[in-house]
C-alpha cells in the first residue's frame, strides 16, 4: 500500500482552486451513466447524496434507522462554525484554519483544514436558503455564539437543535431527489460487506433489517458516511445505533485506518447514574459560554452548594487557563476535570462531577436570558436527574464523544482503496488530535455538498474499472460471508448476552486507553481484549432468527467489529508515544500536566493496513508537512 | 422499586399479536423507560427467549425512533417528553405498566413494538423542502429575517418526526406532523415560491396515505414530545385554502 495525499502544490489559498482547475470533469450527458452508492444519511451522507443527485449521477442510499432523518447527526445541539465573520471580531478564513489546526494539537493537514474553512461560509448560505431557522438577532441578521477553543463568535446555532435543523435541511434535499427519482432509498438496511473489483470498491452487500434478505448492489463508486465509532467504549454520547462495522469491514478489504487512538472525550456530560446506564448524554458545550466550572477546594468538601463560600470554591479551569476560561478546549477541559476528581474533589454520587454553574449568569443577565438560551438543555437536564439547574449547578463529568479517527482519505477524500470515499466523522481528514466544537458539523456539511461532489468526478473521468454487475463472483463470495457469520452468531447460543460483552469491553477501554493512558494501561488491555473477544465468540447468545427482524443479531455484528477494532485502537495508542489532543499519555507531559508532543518522530497520521487474520496490522506513515504554520506548543492560558 | 409490564408481542406484520406479562424487579428510579427495556430484555436472552423488539436510537429526545404507548398515552404521561426520556422516577413501586406500539392504520405493526413510518418521509418527499440545489444559495445575511418570525418557524420546524400525534388521534390524522413542515416553511420568506404547490402536494400525500382528518380535539399537541402547537393545524388549513384557489400546479 502506497498513501499519497494528493495534496495540490502552490500557495494554500490557492490549493482547492487550483485542484478545481485542474480536476477532469463528467460531462452532464455522462454523469447519469455513474451510480454512486452512499452509505449513511447523517450530514455527510444526505449532503452527498442530494448533491451528487443534483448533479445527475444516479444514487442508492443507505441507513440502518426508520429514515434517514434520524441518523445521529440529529443529536448534535450546539452548533455549527464558519468564518464569516459577521460579528466584525477578527475572524476570517485563515483564522478559522489556524485554530482548527492549532485546537487539533497539530496533527492534520494544513490543506484540508483550509479548505474546509474555505468552504464553511457556502455551508451557512446553502443552509439558509433551505430553510434551515437559525438563530437571528432583532434586525433579521444571523446571530453567533462563540465555542470552546475559539477567541471569536463565529457559531451559527438554532436552539439547542443545531444539528437537528441542519439535517432535516439536507433530508429534505435528498426527498426531493427521491421524488424525482435521482436516489433509491433504503432505510433499515445494514452494509455488512465491501465488495471489491480489480482493486476498486464497487459495490456493498446488505442486509434488510426486516425481512432479514441479504443482498448485492453494485456501483461505479461507494461513499461511506457512516458516522464515528465511540461506541466501542460502550458508554459515550452517540446514538445505539452508532458503530465501527462499515469502517471495519472496508478496513479489512483494504482501506487503510488512521489515527484510531484520537477519540474525544467531551467535559459537559451528565455524569452515570448506575449499571443499567445505557448511554451518556451530552450536555452542550455552549453551556461553558455561561456557566462556571468549579469543586470545592478541600478534597471530601461534601457540603450542599449554597453553603459553600466563594473563596472555598475552585474555578480551576478559571485559575489555571485565565485567558480561555470556562471556554478551553475539549481535552484540556476533560482531564482538568479528571484531574480534579482525581484529587476527592469531585461532587455528586460516586465523586465523579464538578458543577457547571450558571448563578452569575442569571445574576448578570437574568433567568430568561439563560432560560432563552439553553431552556432545552436545562430541561433535558431535569428530566434526566430530576434536578432544576436555574436553582442548582448542574453536575458534569466527561464522556466519550467523538471519533478523530477514521478511514484514512487523500485530499480527495478518497480511501486508499480506489473507488472508496469517506466522509464525515467517518474519515480521519480534518481534526487532527482534537477536534473543536461545532466543527463536525462543518466538516460533515463541507465534505458532502462542496468538496464529494466535485473530487469523485475526478475519479470517475480517470477510472478505468467499469461497475460489475451485482452478480459478479465477488459479491457472492461476500455474500456467503454475511451469511455464514449471521449463522455463526445465532447457533454459539451460549449464555453471555451481546450487550454484557460489550460492557466489559467498554469498561476496559475508558479504564486503561479513556482519558488518560500509559504503555502499562494499554499493554494490559491488549491483552486482555483478546480473552474478551474470546468469550464473545464462545458464550453469547442470540435468540431468535435471520430472516426476520431481530436487533440482538444486529448488535452481535456491530460488537464483534467492535472486539477487533479496540485491539486496533490501543496498538496505535501504544505506538504513539507522545501526547497529542485526545490522546494523553500520561508518561509524556509537561511539568504542569499538559500534553507533550513529540513532533520530531510523530508528526505523521498513523494509517493502518490489515494484513490478514491473526497477523498484526501494518503502520504507513504520513508525514505532516506544515508549509504555512510552525507546529508549536499550544497554549490556552 | 418492582414493577410489572404488559408488553404487545407481535412476530410480524401478518401475525396478530397479543399482550404479555413480564416483571421487572428491582429497578431503580433513574433508569428510563427504555433501560427498564434493556433490563427485561437482558433477562429474556438469558433465558433464550426473544427480546422484545423496540425502535430507539439516540436516547436523548431528538431523533424520533423511540415510539411506544404508556399506559395509553404515546411516550407516557409526562409532558413534553419522548419515552426514552422518561425516568423510572415518576412510576409508581408496583405498579403495572402497558406497553403498545403506535396503533394507526398508515404505521403498521412490523414486530413487537416497531411500527413502519415510512408514509411520514413519501409526505417529506412530495413537497416538504425547498428547492435549491447545492450552490443555488445567495448570501446568508442577503436575506434579513425578523427574529419572531425565525422563532416561530423554528418552534414549527423542531417536530422530531416521531409520529405520537397519529398515534394519539382517534382518526390517525397525520395533521400536526404536516401542518408543522408546512408552516416552517411557509413562515420563512426562502418558502414563498413554492408555498402553494408544497401544501398542496403535501396533504395529497398525506391522505393517500391513509390519515385520518383532524376533528380538533388537540390531543396530539398534548403528547408532543416538543410541545408544538395546532395553531400550526390552522395555518396549514389556511395555506391549503389558499392553493386551491391557484390551481395551475396540480397536474406536476
Ligand atoms: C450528542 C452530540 C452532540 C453533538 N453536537 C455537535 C455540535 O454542536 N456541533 C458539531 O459540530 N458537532 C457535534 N457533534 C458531532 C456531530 O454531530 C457528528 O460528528 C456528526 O453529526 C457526524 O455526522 P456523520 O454524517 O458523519 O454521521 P452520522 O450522523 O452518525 O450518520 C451515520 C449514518 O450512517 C448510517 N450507518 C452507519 N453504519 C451503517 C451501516 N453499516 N449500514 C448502513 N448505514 C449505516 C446511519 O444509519 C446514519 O445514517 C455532536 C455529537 C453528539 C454525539
Ligand atoms: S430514541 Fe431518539 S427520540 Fe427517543
Amino acid at each position: 500500500m502506497k498513501l499519497e495525499a494528493k495534496i495540490p502544490s502552490g500557495p494554500l489559498e490557492k490549493k482547492w482552486d487550483r485542484y478545481r482547475l485542474e480536476m477532469k470533469l463528467v460531462s452532464p450527458a455522462n454523469k447519469r451513466k455513474f451510480e454512486v452508492i452512499v452509505v449513511g444519511t447523517g450530514l455527510a451522507g444526505a449532503s452527498a447524496a442530494a448533491s451528487l443527485a443534483e448533479l445527475g449521477y444516479r444514487v442508492r442510499c443507505f441507513c440502518f434507522q426508520d429514515s434517514p432523518r434520524r441518523a445521529h447527526s440529529i443529536a448534535a445541539q450546539g452548533g455549527i462554525n464558519a468564518a464569516k465573520n459577521y460579528q466584525n471580531d477578527g475572524d476570517s478564513v485563515y483564522r478559522l484554519f489556524y485554530d482548527t489546526i492549532k485546537g487539533g494539537d497539530f496533527r492534520s493537514r494544513e490543506a484540508n483544514v483550509y479548505r474546509l474553512a474555505q468552504v464553511s461560509s457556502n455551508i451557512i448560505d446553502q443552509c439558509v436558503a433551505q430553510g434551515v431557522p437559525f438563530a437571528r438577532e432583532y434586525g433579521g441578521l444571523l446571530a453567533n455564539r462563540s465555542f470552546g477553543g475559539a477567541q471569536v463568535s463565529r457559531t451559527f446555532y438554532a436552539r439547542g437543535q443545531t444539528g437537528q435543523q441542519l439535517l432535516l435541511g439536507a433530508y429534505q434535499a435528498l426527498c426531493r431527489q427521491i421524488a424525482l427519482g435521482q436516489i433509491e432509498m433504503h432505510p433499515r438496511t445494514e452494509m455488512l460487506e465491501l465488495v471489491v473489483v480489480g482493486g476498486h470498491a464497487k459495490g456493498i452487500v446488505v442486509r434488510d433489517l426486516v425481512s432479514g434478505q441479504v443482498t448485492s448492489h453494485a456501483g461505479d463508486a461507494v461513499v461511506l458516511a457512516t458516522g464515528g465509532y465511540s461506541n466501542v467504549f460502550f458508554l459515550s454520547t452517540n446514538a445505539k445505533g452508532c458503530n465501527v462495522s462499515a469502517n471495519y469491514r472496508a478496513y479489512k478489504k483494504g482501506a487503510a485506518f488512521a489515527n484510531p487512538c484520537y477519540t474525544q472525550i467531551h467535559p459537559t456530560c451528565i455524569p452515570v447514574s448506575g449499571e443499567h446506564q445505557s448511554k451518556l448524554t451530552l450536555m452542550s458545550e455552549s453551556l461553558r459560554n455561561d456557566g462556571r466550572v468549579w469543586v470545592p477546594k478541600r478534597p471530601g468538601d461534601n457540603r450542599p452548594v449554597g453553603q459553600i463560600p466563594e473563596d472555598e470554591r475552585d474555578y480551576y479551569l478559571e485559575r489555571k487557563y485565565p485567558s480561555y476560561g470556562n471556554l478551553a478546549p475539549r481535552d484540556i477541559s476533560s482531564r482538568a476535570a479528571k484531574e480534579v476528581c482525581d484529587q476527592g474533589r469531585g461532587v455528586g454520587p460516586g465523586g465523579r462531577g464538578v458543577y457547571l454553574d450558571f448563578a452569575d449568569a442569571i445574576r448578570r443577565s437574568g433567568e430568561n436570558t439563560i432560560r432563552e438560551r439553553y431552556g432545552n438543555l436545562f430541561e433535558m437536564y431535569e428530566r434526566i436527574t430530576g434536578e432544576n439547574a436555574y436553582a442548582t449547578p448542574m453536575r458534569i463529568y466527561p464522556a466519550v464523544h467523538y471519533a478523530m479517527g477514521g478511514l484514512w482519505v487523500d485530499y480527495e477524500l478518497m480511501s486508499s482503496l480506489p473507488g472508496l470515499f469517506v466522509i464525515g466523522e467517518a474519515n480521519f481528514s480534518d481534526h487532527g488530535a482534537n477536534r473543536l466544537g461545532a466543527s463536525a458539523l462543518m466538516q460533515g456539511l463541507g465534505d458532502g455538498y462542496f468538496i464529494l461532489p466535485y473530487t469523485i468526478g475526478n475519479y470517475f473521468a480517470h477510472c478505468s474499472q467499469p461497475r460489475p454487475a451485482a452478480s459478479h463472483p465477488e459479491f457472492r463470495l461476500a455474500e456467503a460471508a454475511v451469511k455464514e457469520r449471521t449463522h455463526k452468531f445465532l447457533s454459539i447460543r451460549g449464555r453471555r448476552t451481546v450487550s454484557s460483552i460489550h460492557r466489559d469491553l467498554g469498561h476496559l477501554l475508558w479504564e486503561k486507553c479513556g482519558m488518560a493512558r500509559n504503555e502499562a494501561s494499554l499493554k494490559e488491555a491488549l491483552e486482555k481484549i483478546p480473552a474478551i473477544r474470546q468469550e464473545f465468540w464462545e458464550n453469547i447468545i442470540v435468540p431468535g432468527e435471520s430472516t426476520e427482524i431481530n436487533q440482538a443479531l444486529e448488535y452481535a455484528g456491530r460488537v464483534a467489529d467492535f472486539l477487533e477494532f479496540a485491539e486496533l485502537l490501543c496498538t496505535d495508542a501504544l505506538m504513539r508515544r507522545e501526547s497529542c489532543g485526545g490522546h494523553f499519555r500520561t508518561e509524556f507531559q509537561t511539568p504542569d500536566g499538559e500534553a507533550l508532543r513529540n513532533d520530531a518522530e510523530f508528526a505523521y497520521v498513523a494509517a493502518w493496513e490489515h494484513q490478514g487474520e491473526g497477523r498484526p496490522p501494518l503502520l504507513h506513515k504520513e508525514p505532516l508537512v506544515y508549509e504555512e504554520l510552525k507546529m508549536m506548543q499550544r497554549s490556552y492560558k | 422499586m418492582n414493577l410489572k409490564l404488559r408488553i404487545w408481542r407481535q412476530k410480524n406484520a401478518d401475525t396478530p399479536g397479543h399482550f404479555v406479562e413480564h416483571d421487572a424487579p428491582n429497578v431503580t428510579p433513574d433508569m428510563s423507560f427504555l433501560e427498564l427495556l434493556d433490563t427485561v430484555n437482558e433477562e429474556l436472552t438469558l433465558q433464550g427467549k426473544e427480546p422484545i423488539a423496540f425502535d430507539s436510537d439516540c436516547r436523548e429526545g431528538i431523533c424520533g425512533m423511540c415510539s411506544l404507548v404508556i399506559n395509553g398515552i404515546p411516550h407516557g404521561h409526562i409532558k413534553g417528553t419522548t419515552v426514552c426520556q422518561l425516568h423510572l422516577r415518576h412510576f409508581q413501586d408496583g405498579q403495572t405498566i402497558t406497553v403498545e406500539p403506535w396503533r394507526a392504520r398508515p404505521f403498521p405493526v412490523i414486530k413487537d413494538l416497531i411500527v413502519d413510518r415510512g408514509a411520514f418521509d413519501r409526505i417529506i418527499q412530495a413537497g416538504g423542502y425547498i428547492s435549491v440545489s447545492t450552490g443555488q444559495a445567495i448570501e446568508g445575511n442577503a436575506l434579513p429575517i425578523p427574529k419572531d418570525t425565525a422563532e416561530l418557524a423554528m418552534d414549527a420546524a423542531a417536530c422530531i418526526g416521531c409520529g405520537a400525534c397519529v398515534a394519539v388521534c382517534k382518526n390517525a390524522s397525520a395533521a400536526l406532523f404536516v401542518a408543522a413542515k408546512v408552516s416552517h416553511l411557509a413562515l420563512l420568506p426562502q418558502g414563498q415560491r413554492e408555498r402553494e404547490r408544497r401544501v398542496w402536494h403535501m396533504v395529497k400525500a398525506m391522505d393517500a396515505a391513509g390519515f385520518g382528518s383532524c376533528s380538533n380535539t388537540s390531543a396530539c399537541e398534548a403528547v408532543c414530545p416538543k410541545s408544538i402547537s395546532v395553531e400550526f393545524i390552522g395555518r396549514m388549513n389556511r395555506e391549503y385554502m389558499k392553493s386551491l384557489i391557484k390551481a395551475q400546479f396540480k397536474n406536476t
